[in-house]
């Protein structure tokens, strides 16, 4: 079993507020904030690893390969993904602004082609971008079932089909979608028991959150396979469907008054705002 | 001749509301391409649906009767019939947002995600936020087709205005391959008797500091009382107060009601990426430094747990 993690770094999404525009409107930069593993992404590398492992043996159930498009300094967030415990690391190289989503799925079904994984997992968006378009049209070019915005997953033994809990709106959605397949994942999928794996007893319960690399694991990221890659070496080149034309900051709120206690607050409401 | 194509989504036989937001968007984009704009309605009871469709000014209500939603089956629809018009559009729920990458796949075109505002910059573009609503990006699709999905609340319900347009049958398109690949196992709705957080008038919000799911009752008194909806933050989602569909925020809901008040919630710039945009904002935080006072109109340094109660109990005698 082989599951594919495709990753994207991203400016620290605690200080979005602090990305500057260039005063020609051309660019935006993040000059001064930390780079990230995009959130989202950081989930479905963990969900992967759930459903690779048995957690109650350690015994590894199959391999996770992640792929990064975006500069050599993303070496960074990829070895991040290896020392929470993935086996294998692609970088491939692209300025990050030269991104978008037909590039990136140009370049994983390449990707994809080579490596032949039965799941390609990955997050729902990139939180800089907000397109959310990646997995859907992976999943189109590929020819493979989609399962987006997943919040929960339930694989048999054999791992060769999953049962996807998808919170969508007016309620819940459960899809079971036969591999290979392309499944994006939402925040919920790294609950204590998001992911069943048919392996790991259903009892099991992870700690919240995506797992932090153990020391033992950092140490073992420097050993694991990076391989760098470029663009040409898929035989792709970027040819974005979007044009950027310009940036600017949204329209500033003000910040209103402070009011003493409930009284006068809801004299405000109801006879200046006149909203109840 | 109609050049936009809007996707009308359907929810138990009925055209939800938001697809009327697409619908505004439509009429603003349409004179831009040249032309007007068709409606197609997809769905299981698409036949009986498309009436309620007939009076929103379209050339024509295109009908495709489908099975429950997949998109490897609606895709290849929505695609076989957008690929006649310049602009298919979508309102960006989670059915606009899973579908409509597909379809741009489908069409081989670029796809703006979550658009807010049409402009004309020598030719049609539109503005779409980035980074958490930090930045508004001007952006052209560059490919003869366009895919666009839109904001609900930066695009007013479209008003029925009367006239009858023609309904008529979409193409028939084969589902994909991977539809083989996929089955729909069933789907819970959350029976709720208040208003859906993009319709709502009034919005509570509640954060980490409720402390538990238990302690959004009073949230919820408070919202009944105004005929509100709830919402809550992202953190009290991940802590498993309450399910991610009330979630307000970059990856969650986009909400713009006439009153939001938001309760013990930090104001991380997420969540405020979600809501900025109501009318009126109240904050109830005992932090006096939280961010969240910074956007908000009236705020209210106080112990919630005492706060909204009372809250609700002097709306009460106002009322």
């Amino acid at each position: 079993m082989k599951i594919l993690v495709p990753l994207k770094r991203v400016a620290d999404p605690d200080n979005a507020n602090k990305v500057k525009i260039a005063p020609d409107g051309k660019k935006v930069t993040s000059e001064g904030l930390e780079w990230k593993l995009n959130p989202f992404d950081e989930y479905a590398v963990e969900a992967a690893l759930r459903i690779t492992e048995n957690k109650t043996n350690n015994a590894r159930l199959g391999e996770v390969v992640v792929v990064c498009l975006g500069p050599a300094d993303a070496r960074q967030q990829v070895t991040q993904a290896l020392a929470m415990g993935a086996d294998r690391g692609i970088l491939i190289d692209a300025a990050d602004e030269a991104l978008d989503a037909t590039v990136v799925v140009d370049a994983l079904e390449k990707v994809v082609a080579e490596e032949k994984p039965d799941l390609v997992l990955l997050g729902k968006q990139v939180v800089d971008g907000d397109s959310n378009q990646v997995a859907q049209m992976l999943a189109v070019r590929l020819g493979w079932p989609q399962a987006t915005f997943a919040a929960h997953l339930s694989l048999p033994k054999e791992l060769n089909k999953a049962l996807v809990t998808r919170e969508v709106d007016g309620g819940v959605a459960k899809l079971e979608v036969t591999f290979p397949a392309v499944i994006s994942v939402d925040l919920r999928i790294v609950a204590p028991d998001a992911v069943k794996n048919g392996n790991t007893p259903d009892a099991e319960k992870y700690p919240e959150g995506p797992r932090y690399p153990s020391l033992r694991g950092i140490m073992q990221a420097k050993k694991k396979p990076l391989a760098a890659k470029k663009l040409a070496d898929y035989g792709v080149t970027p040819a974005p469907r979007l044009e950027y034309l310009r940036f600017e900051p949204p329209p500033q709120r003000k910040a209103g008054a402070k009011v003493p206690d409930v009284e006068t607050l809801v004299a405000k409401l109801k006879n200046e705002a006149r909203v109840i | 001749m109609a050049n936009v194509l809007v996707i009308a989504e359907l929810f138990e036989g009925k055209v939800r509301k938001g697809s009327l937001s697409a619908i505004t968007f439509a009429q603003q984009a349409a004179p831009l391409v040249g032309g007007g704009y068709d409606i197609l309605v997809a769905g299981p009871g698409a036949k009986a649906a498309a009436a309620s469709m007939t009076g929103y000014g379209a050339e024509s209500v295109l009908v495709a009767e489908l099975p429950d939603y997949v998109a490897e089956v609606y895709a290849p629809v929505v695609a076989g019939a957008g690929k006649a018009y310049k602009i298919v559009c979508a309102t960006a729920t989670t059915f606009g947002k899973d579908l409509m990458p597909q379809v741009a796949e489908h069409l081989k075109a670029g796809m703006a995600s979550d658009v807010v505002k049409v402009v004309d910059e020598g030719g049609l573009a539109y503005v779409r936020p980035m980074y958490a609503g930090n930045v508004l990006a001007h952006v052209k699709v560059k490919t003869p087709i366009q895919v666009v999905t839109v904001r609900q609340t930066e695009f007013e319900a479209a008003a029925a205005g009367g006239g009858a347009s023609p309904v008529k049958d979409a193409p028939a398109a084969a589902p994909t391959p991977a539809a083989a690949r996929v089955k729909v196992a069933g789907f819970e709705k959350v029976v709720s008797a208040r208003p859906e957080l993009t319709d709502a008038r009034v919005i509570v919000s509640g954060g980490r500091g409720l402390k538990s799911g238990e302690n959004f009752k009073i949230i919820e008194a408070l919202a009944d009382l105004l005929h509100g909806a709830v919402g809550a933050t992202r953190a009290a989602v991940d802590a498993g107060f309450v399910p991610n569909d009330l979630q307000v925020g970059q990856t969650g809901k986009i909400v713009a009601p006439q009153l939001y008040i938001a309760v013990g919630l930090s104001g991380a710039l997420q969540h405020l990426a979600g809501m900025k945009g109501s009318k009126v904002i109240v904050a109830i935080n005992k932090d006096p430094e939280a961010p969240i006072f910074s956007v908000a109109d009236y705020g209210l340094v106080a112990d919630l747990f005492q706060a909204v109660p009372a809250l609700t109990e002097q709306i009460k005698k106002v009322l």
